[in-house]
């Protein structure tokens, strides 16, 4: 491709985005909706990320509903679609129900793809594609000048803040003996080359089981293997889990068909004389160890942040997919001008009430993320005036009473994005906007009320206010609707006895 | 970051683990969450409900009760249970007082987590006990 057709040459970018998925799509048109200038770079040749890939078996997990209770393109409808990115014009709104052919509610990997290229065109994102970063290197820059130089094939780039949008990507194994025999879900050869084989997969969550699931009609025995206890996401009410269109490897389990699920530690896996595989497993829920005999090892275990040579420049990491350490503002607290977005962002945590993690890892959570880092960056990074809309007390009930019932932010990042209305010392309240909710409830400041859903694991999805009154939090429960009207009569006295109190 | 295998070595140090199995250990580091907490990071707040059980793996906390640093937390020690099994919210802030590591389990999931692993659920009664007898001779 000609030099002159593609978008950002090397130099000095105020922001630099890395990666063109859901992710570093969402973040560009989100800053650039702010005003934010920015160059996105990406080593991929197209957009999409991890859908020009993945899954395996070529079919999503996450759910867009063509027809559903909110017309599309509203912000309502948003709740039934998790898989569009957010445009604010017509043609880059719920853009993925266009491309699905009613087969499945749960997008082919092919649609999911088609809707991300549709976005990136509809919207004119401008993407340096075939860019790879390579390596980086901390600038003395002034205070907001270029503090990093971000080299890749094509030069060298200088910002003042980094957005990392390149997905949690790097196939994980763990280390152990024998480890060197088993391959990693990455590697998987295409389903029919089972025919016939044992196999044994390390892992029991999503990618563990999709697998399983895939090679049901092919293999001849699966073992599904890993320390703790399978979770179910029907049991455990949330996205914690197994995916209810995953279970089918756990119905064969217990109705004997010849998967086995065991909760078992690897000791170690050596080959056999026969080309064959020894896998010796200690189980983890009492019983004796175990030796199956396989032909295959595969690691469904994760993978990890590819986060280059940032973690030797400071950017401290943690746990097992080696996560940027990150504010809630998803800011690095070692780096800071580096942000996380995208499947990135769930570094972040945010509070895990009742030990449910937002979904930050899944499009439908980080799209919200990305334009709430948008404009924190817009704000913070670069003294964009983004107006706080005044309201009468009235108004506020009416805003909040809206919010909890069709907004999408606080239905999809439930628990961990909020709509905060500050006190006006004019009269009324100030639309602050949506925010995390630790950064609400830590950061102090003016008296407030801030609205989201919550979800404790019950299997109701309810409405929770947390009003902050001379520096002391409190929390406001709302019964959850047998029908989800969030916006009930009794919603609406919650929050006016809560307003009424501020 | 620690990988499992120093996970494990970590926690077998510590009371709360200290009957259990090394397969037991592996166990206990895959059902439980590895969290980070930054310095002047808030873990438990005082009237919020929703907090989980946490397990300090290095690093530093205090207990602060209506503004006021009542006690000091560190590696091995552990906190939340208490609101968890008495179903109210925390009477007191926990608030990293250095970077602190932490393993978690969510609250939900405490009570059969306890009642499957009956050696740490021991272990965690012989250290209430031990905070009630500091309380009572505090008292006397």
């Amino acid at each position: 491709m000609a030099e002159l057709t593609r978008p950002f040459p090397p130099g000095s970018y105020p922001v630099i985005v890395i990666g063109s998925g859901p992710g570093g799509l969402q973040v560009s048109y989100s800053l650039r909706r702010y005003g934010v200038a920015h160059a996105v770079l990406s080593a991929d040749p197209s957009p999409g990320g991890m859908f020009r890939r993945w899954p395996f078996f070529q079919r999503l997990l996450s759910w867009t509903k063509p027809y559903a209770p909110a017309e599309r393109g509203t912000p309502a409808y948003e709740r039934f679609d998790w898989n569009s990115l957010l445009g604010e014009e017509p043609e880059t709104c719920a853009i993925a129900p266009m491309f699905m052919d009613g087969s499945s509610y749960f997008p082919s990997r092919p649609e999911m793809e088609a809707n991300l290229a549709a976005f990136a065109e509809r919207a004119n994102l401008e993407i340096r594609y075939d860019c790879r970063w390579t390596g980086t290197r901390l600038l003395d820059g002034p205070d907001g000048g270029d503090r990093f130089a971000v080299e890749t094939t094509d030069g060298t780039y200088t910002c003042g803040t980094l957005v990392l949008a390149v997905g949690v990507a790097e196939p994980y194994t763990p280390p152990g003996p024998g480890m060197e025999f088993a391959y990693h879900y990455a590697d998987v050869r295409p389903a029919e080359t089972y025919a016939g084989r044992r196999i044994c997969i390390i892992g029991k969550q999503n990618s563990g089981f999709e697998l399983a699931n895939g090679l049901l009609p092919w293999a001849r025995q699966i073992i599904l293997v890993s320390p703790s206890h399978a979770k179910l996401s029907v049991d455990t009410k949330s996205l914690v889990g197994v995916r209810a269109r995953y279970v089918q490897p756990y119905e064969d389990h217990v109705l004997g068909g010849g998967v086995s699920i065991l909760d078992a530690a690897i000791d170690r896996v050596e080959r056999t004389a026969d080309g064959a595989l020894d896998v010796r497993l200690r189980r983890t829920d009492g019983g004796g160890d175990l030796l199956v005999t396989v032909d295959d090892v595969i690691s469904a275990t994760g993978f990890v942040a590819p986060l280059g040579d940032l973690p030797d420049l400071g950017l401290a990491t943690f746990g097992a997919s080696r996560l940027p350490v990150v504010t809630p503002w998803w800011e690095s607290t070692t780096l800071p001008g580096v942000f996380a977005a995208g499947t990135l962002g769930q570094a972040a945590k945010g509070l895990q009430r009742h030990g449910l993690p937002a979904n930050s890892g899944a499009v439908h959570g980080a799209r919200y993320n990305a334009r709430v880092l948008a404009r924190h960056i817009a704000e913070t990074r670069f003294g964009a005036a983004i107006e706080r809309p005044s309201m009468a007390r009235g108004e506020a009930v009416d805003r909040l009473a809206t919010e909890l019932a069709e907004g999408p932010d606080v239905f999809h990042q439930r628990g961990y994005l909020a709509r905060l209305l500050t006190v006006d010392p004019a009269g009324g309240f100030r639309d602050e906007g949506i925010q995390p909710l630790a950064h609400i409830l830590d950061a102090g400041g003016a008296d407030s009320v801030a609205a989201t859903l919550e979800a404790d694991g019950t299997g109701a999805i309810y409405p929770i206010l947390f009003t902050r009154k001379g520096g002391s939090m409190a929390e406001h429960r709302i019964d959850p609707d047998p029908l989800a009207r969030l916006d009930a009569s009794d919603a609406r006295r919650v929050i006016a006895d809560a307003i009424g109190r501020l | 970051m620690a990988g499992r295998e120093e996970l494990i070595d970590a926690i077998a140090g510590f009371a709360l683990f200290s009957d259990l199995t090394s397969p037991q250990l592996e166990g206990i580091v895959h059902t439980f969450d590895e969290a980070v907490f930054s310095e002047g990071e808030r873990i438990l707040r005082q009237g919020l409900s929703g907090s989980g059980f946490h397990v300090i793996l290095d690093g530093e906390a205090a207990i602060v009760v209506d503004g006021t640093e009542r006690a000091r937390l560190a590696r091995g020690d552990f906190f939340g249970e208490v609101s968890i099994l008495l179903g109210e919210t925390p009477i007191a802030d926990v608030v990293a007082t250095r970077p602190m590591r932490c393993l978690v389990l969510a609250g939900p999931a405490v009570e059969s987590f306890l009642v499957s692993h009956p050696r740490v659920m021991y272990r965690m009664l012989q250290a209430q006990a031990r905070r009630l007898r500091a309380a009572n001779r505090w008292r006397s």
